[in-house]
Parts: C-alpha cells; structure tokens; sequence
C-alpha cells in the first residue's frame, strides 16, 4: 500500500448556489504527479484552492497526512502554489521574490542565500537573481514563480494551470522541464490543466473531472485506451462518439450494422455510447468494410489526412496516412479491440460536452 | 516643405490651452516675480523675498510646516484603515463608499469651514452634546487642533482616492501569492500592500501637503484671525497693508519652499504614477 498524504474526504462546494464540487473523494500519493484534467468550470481549480486553503469546503475535510486541515489558513500549510498568471511581487527583484517565504520563515541569510542560488540553478534562471520581474518574460516568469514555491521545500506543490499563458512550444519546453524538477525535489505535484495532451504527457495519474464530479482515474495509458464514458473519450484525445445497441456479449450494432467487439456484461439489446478513435479506422475499398460512406472532407494535418467520411446521418472523423478523394466511396474498417463500449450516462452530468471552448 | 511636415495640423487644437496657461500661469507668475523683485520705489531689491526671516513670518511658515505636516500625517493614518476596509467590499459598495466620501467635496468649501466653526465653537454643537453626556466643554475654537480639524476635513479624500487607486490595482492573486508564501495579514500589509502603495502615497501627499502648507481661509475662519499661517500674511500684505511687493515676495519664497519639499518627496521615485501631479 502506497503512502497516502492527502484525502479529500466527501468535499462539496457551491458558489452562488451554484454546485462546483459534488462529494468529491480523492486520496493522492506520496511523491505523485497527479493531474485535475476538465473542462473550464468542471471543479478542478477550485478542487486546488480548497487543497491550497484558499477555499473552504462547505461539506467534507480535507486530511494531510491523516491530520484534518480543513480550516488551516493557506500560510498554514505545507503546500505551495504556482499561479497561472505568475504572481510574482512586481516591487521586488527575482531573489526577493524567490527569498520572500524563506525570510517569514526566518532563516539564515546563508541558508537563503544557497536556497535561492540552488532554485535559481533548478529552473535555469541563472544571473537573473537582480532582475526585475516586469523585465522578464511569460515563461522566465513562470519559473521565477515555481522556484519562488519550491525553495520552501513544500510537502506538496499545486500548480494552477501553470503553462496556460505560454505559447506552444515554449510549454513543450516546460513541461520536459517540469518532470525534470519532480524529479529532482521528489515533492508530490498536483497539476491542474484543460489541456489533454499536457495532462497525457506528464502524470503518473489523471483525474478527470466534469461539473465537479470525477469522471474517471487512472494512468495516462489507461485513460486514454479504455476511456470509461462518452465525456472522458471525447475529452481525452479526438473521438468518434456514436449510440449503439448492444446485441449480445460481443456483438454491438452501430448504424444497423452488427460489428465485433470484445465487451462482455451488458444487458441484451442495451443502448450504448461507442467510442472509437480516429486513428483506430481504417479506409478499404467501398464494399471490403463493415459501413460504407462518402468522403466529405481532407484535410493534411502533417503526420497524416484528417478525413471525414458520411456514413448515413454521422460523419466519421478517420486519421489515415494515405489521402482518398473528396466525393469518393469507401469503406470503413476496425479491429474489434479497437471499439469501446460504455453504459449511457445515468446523468446529465456525465453527458458529453461539446469542446466548445 | 518641411515646415509643413513638422506642423501637427491638429495641433492648434491645443491652442486654448496654451492661451490659458500663458494667461493664467505664465503671466501671473511673471507678474509676481516682478513685483517679489522690486521694492516700492521700483529699484531692483532681494528684500521682499529675504523677508521671510523676519520672525514674524518665520513663526507664521513653521507654523504652516505644523500645519502640513500634521495634517499630512493625519491623513494617511485615517487613509489606510479606510482603503483596507473599502478593498474587502464588492464594487457596488466600494462606489458607494467613494461616493459619500467626496460628496461634500460637491459642497461649497467656505460653507464647509464655516459649518465646523458652528460645530467647535465654544457653544457650539459638540460642547452641546458633551454637555448632555456630562463631559466637561472643550476650548478647541480658535485654536491650532481647529485648524488641524479643518484641513484634515478639507484635504483628506485627496490622499484616500490615490492610495485607493493604488491599492485597488494590486491583483488578489499576488496578495494570495503572499499567504501561499506563509504570510499573515500584516506581513502582507507590510511587505506587498503598503509598498505597492506607494505611488499613490506619494501623490497623496503632493496633494495634501501643498495645499495645507498654503491654505489661508480654513485658518482664518477657524484660527478666529489670531492664528496666522504664512498664507494669512500674504493675503494682508496684499489686501490690508496693500504691499503688493512684500506679498509677492513671501509668495515667492513659500513657493520654492514648497518645490524643494515635494522634490524630496518625489526624489525616490522613479517609475510611479504619483509624480505625473508635477
């Protein structure tokens, strides 16, 4: 059994009346790279102002290290924040910034002096210790503000969207280096983020959240490959999302066509959401698939063709390596393996939501 | 050619303000340096400008420094209660503080005065009431604390409103930044909110100050005409005695005394907002 060293236990919260967290129940580990992954309002930040102590649950306790801290101010907690706009002190210098939680500790000016140069040297910030923070940039920023958490060698480091503000390839950077500094301090990250592919990439673990329920947990691999409802699939990466009727035990029927698959322990002629990844099907000769359709649109997305093809009234989204004309016939193929069936959703909540943001 | 080009062709919008500046600071200046410069018979003298050592006058412009400076000091200790609280309030009550806070700024100022002459005269309404409480009166008219009550009153919404300003930017993330770093309410007044104020503070202070240091009516109507600030004896020179030179010569003086102290006040700063006063 792995080390526990924080548990929400049943938190709700409500804002204006308005529900954002739903008896939410989390246990994260010691030394984890834990990632809150959903839509904008789903509950995640809110979920990390709660475990930063800048909100208070109405309902439920928040345990650290089996110790209840649910009513402990934030300059009471071993945990510190990265905020996504930075927050860096605009009145003092980088060191100031990056000293600031050191010197309310009242240490040394030698321990802090080392302190600063070693988190200087951490996120690659050397020499910039006199600078100004106005006088850097978003991502020069954005470390000054992780080494500023991080010197105070925090039990747990809560990061709010750090890298939402950079451009693209600069958070590619960031990200390689974040995993580097989690490996380095070996503190537990809670990471919070809408960005799919950054959640995929750097967790040990995903939460994903939507209108302030978890969806799903698990690992990357395990999130992605067997997602467990239309919401989570259709989040996590591009998906084809259709309704089905589960025929029998392996055998679903999607647009009135019996198609294997490899699910068991559904009810006999049970509607189902199937999911099925765009880079899942395959293009064959107009007769040689299980649907049939008409390509729509290509479109050349570097590594591969993004290809729409109508099959009836739903238009199948195929990543293919190999173009077909627009206006052309084909068919379309998959390997039973590649099809997951999930239970419709009992609720709204779990319904999908449009990626509209 | 070129001529043409260097001409902003909407530049002569700005043409009523260089006519109100050139009538109604440059020539008046010009005016006052003038007759500080001459003497009665029209000969050229440093007299009326030395003439604030006279002590007198000297007594009169430390006075006024009381005046200022206390009044100063006052202002921005009662500004930051105020502007801490009014940061806790949402917007709608914030605008409705602000509100009542310069509403008697909409008032005439020499109504203003006069209305604090009836409260601390000696049966006026505040002995009024302190004698129904049992509290012995209080001599507060006609003395230096009447001024000071005054100019408080009169000047205290010009130091609130930039400290208000200032504060009011500050990001709530940055303050929840401190809290995150281990900080408790007042560290985070003493470390991010106060020196981030300090734009503000500064202007607050030109506005206060100055003011304060030349003010003449609030003295007058509340010093009972035995207390005089340096402004007091300008305004005889010029109307009672009618030395329009010594006047001048005292305006001068108080002026570069008021210049050397806000140029101390404003030495420091070197990107803030409070300097654009100047």
């Amino acid at each position: 059994m792995k080390d526990v060293i924080l548990e929400l236990d049943s938190i709700s919260k409500s804002f204006d009346g308005k529900k954002i967290l739903n008896n939410m129940n989390l246990e994260i580990k010691r030394n984890e790279f834990i990632t809150l992954l959903g839509p904008s309002g789903c509950g995640k930040s809110t979920t990390l102002r709660i475990i930063g102590g800048f909100e208070k649950p109405d309902e439920g306790r928040v345990l650290f290290e089996g110790k209840d801290i649910t009513g402990l101010s934030p300059d009471k907690r071993n945990v510190n924040t990265v905020f996504q706009k930075y927050s860096l002190f605009p009145h003092m210098n980088v060191e100031e910034n990056i000293a600031f939680g050191l010197k309310l500790k009242k240490k040394s000016a030698q321990y802090i002096k080392d302190k600063v140069a070693y988190a200087l040297k951490l996120v690659n910030m050397d020499g910039y210790g006199k600078r100004k923070p106005t006088s850097l940039s978003g991502g020069q920023q954005q470390r000054v503000a992780i080494a500023r958490a991080i010197v105070n060698e925090p039990e747990i480091l809560l990061l709010d969207e750090p890298l939402g503000a950079l451009d693209l390839k600069l958070r590619h950077g960031m990200q390689r280096e974040l995993i580097k500094i989690k490996k380095e301090v070996g503190i537990t990250f809670v990471y919070v983020t809408h960005d799919q592919e950054e959640a995929l990439t750097m967790s040990d673990r995903i939460i994903v959240m939507n209108k302030g329920i978890i969806q799903q947990m698990g690992t990357s691999k395990s999130i992605y490959d067997e997602p467990q409802n239309a919401f989570v699939a259709d989040f996590i990466g591009d998906s084809n999302i259709i309704d089905g009727i589960m025929r029998e035990d392996c055998l679903v029927e999607i647009q009135n066509v019996p198609i294997l698959c490899v699910d068991t322990g559904f009810g006999k002629d049970e509607p189902v959401d199937v999911v099925i990844r765009p880079e899942d099907l395959v293009i064959v000769g107009e007769n040689e698939g299980f649907l049939s359709g008409r390509v729509i649109s290509i479109i050349f997305k570097g590594a591969y063709y993004e290809i729409k093809v109508q099959v009836g009234d739903y238009d199948w989204s195929v990543q293919s390596v190999n173009p077909a004309p627009i206006g052309d016939m084909v068919g379309l193929t998959i390997l039973p393996d590649n099809i997951q069936i999930m239970h419709k959703p009992h609720s709204k909540d779990a319904e999908v939501i449009k990626e509209d943001e | 050619m070129n001529k043409l080009k260097s001409v902003n062709p909407r530049s002569w919008l700005s043409s009523p303000y260089v006519l109100w500046v050139i009538g109604f600071t440059l020539i008046p200046m010009i005016v006052i340096f003038r007759y500080a410069l001459t003497g009665r018979d029209g000969g050229f003298t440093l007299d009326n400008i030395l003439a604030i050592a006279d002590p007198i006058h000297m007594k009169a412009m430390i006075f006024s420094l009381e005046i200022a400076l206390g009044c100063t000091f006052v202002c921005i200790l009662l500004s930051y209660p105020l502007v801490m609280a009014l940061r806790r309030l949402n917007m709608g009550k914030q605008g409705f503080m602000i509100f009542v806070l310069i509403l008697p700024m909409w008032m005439n100022f020499i109504l203003r005065i006069l209305a604090w002459q009836m409260i601390l005269s000696s049966n006026g309404i505040l002995n009024f009431l302190l004698q129904k409480v049992g509290i012995e009166p209080l001599a507060i008219a006609n003395t230096g604390t009447a001024i000071m009550i005054g100019v408080v009153y009169d000047y205290l919404p010009f130091m609130v409103l930039p400290i208000f300003n200032a504060i009011s930017e500050i990001d709530e993330d940055i303050i929840e930044a401190a809290k995150d770093l281990g900080a408790g309410s007042l560290t985070i007044f003493r470390k991010i909110i106060f020196p981030l104020s300090v734009p503000g503070l500064l202007s607050g202070i030109v506005m206060v100050f100055v003011p304060s240091m030349t003010s003449f009516v609030i003295s007058d109507i509340l010093g009972g005409g035995k207390l005089q600030l340096i402004g007091n004896i300008i305004e005889q020179e010029f109307t009672k005695s009618v030395n329009w030179n010594l006047g001048s010569g005292l305006s001068v003086s108080l002026m570069i005394f008021v210049l050397i102290s806000m140029a101390f006040t404003t030495k420091n700063e070197v990107e803030g907002k409070g300097s654009a006063i100047w």
